[in-house]
């Protein structure tokens, strides 16, 4: 599917707002769910005979279920504000990528069957029949958002498409349409405790080879420890930081960081996974199944805080959710934010004067970090508004000495999402990654001619996989994507840490002065 | 004092689309109080008290902060639009009270000028709606009309406030009248009775419609939830009961 024939966007000198070029998406699928993925998770194997009637009763429950629902597809004036905000709106042209037309493919059916105007006067208004070419479109298009909520920063009223979109995917899983990639997924996490099916066993033995490792590069037995009861901190991370690059370099950081700050912790086999796939189908039945897992987990190993990795709609489902759905929280230690960022803690250690940093092992590198669109417009870090700017780019900058921002309207709470994210993260949707990565292709562009900037760190384990994925065919290479907790991994000095050891000494010495100074000062 | 057939007819015209309005806004707003929020979806940053949801949701209702940040010729017809609109209404006040409040008759001078800026504002709005391609490709007839029954509301206000004038004494006892349930003549204006009736339609109109807007934005939880997820727990009645499984 890789190889799919299409033409990679060209990087524009101007962004300008491109063309419309009608259905050029209408072709851009992801798999269907079979039966074996959709039935473990309480949906119908294939289309029922009777959809039609199921969907719009569907539809009727949903609206009934969610505010934000209900009130989005009522309050939309048309007044274009969103339609050149979206990602795959600027990567594809495709009109119906526009964040207020997507919406419509859902709002005209609504208008059609819930809504006097549209059942008296559909013409007037637009609204349409639930159709078998308007499911179509709806598998597609609502298929081509990765429910990033650019859009909703930048309407007047808020509306976001996300929230229409998971609708929509939930309507059509509950008729047997669902998206192989996502319900398979979800299956596995139900039965096994994570994305990949990897078994505990596995798991066990991933986690030996790394601690192997980095005692061989570091000469300090830093642990990996798995299913520990009695441990402080339950690290729930994507299980992709287990085995995929530049992850598990995170993943190294973390535990380097716990060693460092001597904070006893343990990943749990049965909740080895952060990632909650039950958002991106809008279904809160499955999102709380898998959200459960992690506070069966936290029992059974009787920890006292939870600390999630590097994971953006992971930490979207963790701090906005995760007291919803799996709380309350009683039984943790309250004097902790539950749950917690690994960047927080990173951070917190880092202004508490914890951790010791050789910044200049950074130095083959010039920085930019890629915010993270749930991280950025779902979730917060710390204690104010913006934390989740602020915190990431602390650490990196407290590791780093080489570091720019991408320009503004890219960056923060206008951030554009790396294109695989929402469930989109496979390769039968390859055209549409690439296509939708494009404005930060773009900005990412134009910091490396600006700034040599050599490498992006993230938080996200989507975005790091995406890029990796995409970079190659923007002309960059897939090791330019780095783990934020991989640049913390690469600077920090451990106690007792076998090379450069004199080295390292010298500078507790100069730090150790410094201090003083400041001290008595 | 015979009153006319014209004068009831507009009379009953308005009875019905107050009833329409009021009851189709009251079903409404009532809707949107009891669906469920489940999920905590504040668009962030977003702030952590009330009194901070506030001052964003002032931030809007009264600037259109948002819509300021993604298009700055939208913003400009539409706010200017709904700013002219805001002040035309309070102008308006003057023909439903009596004795006019003071700040009423205050702002009559400018009030009157409203009129001109929602004038700007709605073909700003229909002439982006029809130029930009995209704006084109969302639009239903609907929307074309909407701007069109406003700009002609506007239009007839226009024509009356500074070029033909209204016999304003009699409009006024009309509609003090209708408030009292004691109708009384209204001027056989062809200006004014059109008018009236454009402006009985956007009323009929008002809940069945986009216009839901104007409620909807303080009920759209992306703007109006306090980001404090992890302080307070936030669960929706039905998704308590799944608990209870």
């Amino acid at each position: 599917m890789a190889d799919n024939k299409f033409d990679t966007p060209e990087i524009r000198e101007y962004p300008i707002i491109p063309k419309l070029q009608r259905d050029v998406m209408s072709h851009s699928k992801p798999f269907i769910a079979k039966e074996p993925h959709q039935e473990p998770l309480g949906f119908p194997g294939e289309l029922v005979d009777d959809w039609h009637d199921v969907a719009i009763k569907k539809m009727g429950d949903l609206q009934s279920k969610y505010r934000s629902l209900q009130v989005y597809l009522d309050s939309c004036v048309k007044c274009g504000a969103c339609t050149d905000k979206c990602h795959y709106y600027v990567g594809t042209t495709d009109p119906k990528n526009m964040p207020v037309a997507r919406q419509d493919l859902y709002r005209k059916v609504y208008r059609r069957y819930f809504t006097f105007a549209g059942k008296y006067f559909p013409k007037l208004v637009g609204a349409k029949n639930l159709t078998k070419e308007v499911l179509d479109d709806w598998y597609s298009y609502f298929h081509q958002c990765s429910q990033c909520r650019r859009c909703s920063v930048y309407c007047p009223y808020g509306i976001d498409t996300a929230e229409i979109s998971m609708a929509a995917r939930e309507v059509m899983d509950t008729i047997g349409v669902g998206q192989k990639y996502c319900n398979e997924i979800i299956g596995k996490v139900h039965k096994i405790g994570n994305n990949l099916g990897l078994p505990g066993p596995a798991l066990e033995d991933t986690l030996e080879g790394l601690e192997e490792d980095v005692e061989e590069d570091t000469g300090v037995a830093v642990k990996f420890p798995l299913d520990v009861k009695g441990a402080d901190v339950l690290l729930v991370t994507p299980s992709a930081d287990f085995f995929a690059e530049p992850h598990v370099d995170g993943l190294i950081g973390y535990a380097k960081v716990f060693h460092e700050a001597g904070i006893s912790w343990t990943i749990s086999s049965h909740a080895s996974e952060a990632a909650n796939f039950g958002m991106f189908i809008g279904s809160y039945e499955n999102m709380r199944k898998l959200a459960l897992r992690i506070r069966e987990a936290a029992l059974e190993l009787g920890v006292k805080r939870i600390v999630f990795g590097e994971c953006g709609h992971a930490w979207r489902v963790a701090y906005s959710f995760l007291n919803t759905l799996a709380g309350p929280w009683d039984f943790l230690d309250q004097n902790y934010p539950i749950p917690q960022h690994i960047c927080e803690v990173t951070h917190g250690l880092i202004e508490d004067n914890k951790l010791k940093f050789d910044k200049s092992k950074n130095d083959d590198m010039v920085l930019t970090y890629h915010d993270s669109c749930n991280v950025a417009r779902a979730s917060r870090m710390g204690d104010k508004p913006g934390g989740q700017f602020a915190i990431p780019r602390n650490v990196i900058k407290a590791v780093c000495n080489n570091f720019y921002d991408m320009s503004s309207d890219t960056i923060k709470e206008g951030t554009f999402c790396c294109g695989g994210g929402g469930g989109l993260l496979t390769d039968d949707l390859m055209e549409l990654r690439v296509k939708g990565a494009l404005p930060r292709m773009e900005a990412l562009r134009k910091v490396v001619e600006d700034n040599g900037v050599t490498h992006m760190a993230a938080i996200c384990a989507i975005c790091k996989s995406q890029f990796s994925k995409v970079f190659p065919y923007y002309d960059f290479t897939m090791d330019q994507i780095v783990s934020v907790h991989q640049l913390v991994s690469n600077a920090i000095i451990l106690t007792g840490q076998n090379d450069e050891n004199e080295e390292n000494e010298e500078k507790d010495g100069k730090n150790h002065s410094q201090r003083d100074i400041d001290e008595a000062a | 004092m015979q009153i006319s057939i014209l004068s009831i007819s507009i009379a009953a015209l308005f009875y019905l689309a107050f009833i329409i309005l009021a009851y189709g806004l009251i079903f409404k707003v009532l809707q949107y109080t009891k669906t469920p929020a489940p999920l905590k979806i504040p668009t962030m940053p977003a702030p952590i008290t009330k009194a901070g949801v506030i001052f964003r949701m002032s931030k809007e209702v009264v600037l259109f902060e948002s819509l300021f940040k993604s298009s700055k010729a939208t913003w400009l017809f539409g706010w200017l639009f709904h700013f002219g609109l805001f002040l035309d209404m309070l102008r308006h006040l003057r023909y439903f009270i009596d004795p006019i409040w003071t700040w009423v008759l205050i702002i009559q001078p400018f009030g009157k000028y409203g009129s001109i800026l929602m004038f700007i504002g709605l073909v700003g709005l229909l002439i982006r709606r029809i130029v930009v391609d995209r704006v084109r490709y969302i639009s239903a007839p609907s929307d074309y009309l909407m701007l069109v029954l406003i700009l002609c509301i506007t239009s007839t206000g226009i024509a009356m406030s500074f070029y033909l004038g209204a016999d304003v004494i009699s409009v006024k006892s009309f509609f003090v009248g209708l408030l009292t349930f004691d109708i009384q003549n209204i001027p056989a204006d062809p200006v004014l009775i059109s008018h009236l009736i454009m402006v009985a339609l956007l009323m009929i109109i008002f809940p069945y419609s986009k216009l839901l807007h104007a409620p909807g934005l303080f009920f759209s939880p992306s703007r109006n939830q306090v980001d404090n997820a992890r302080e307070n727990r936030h669960i929706a009645k039905w998704a308590k009961e799944l608990e209870k499984n």
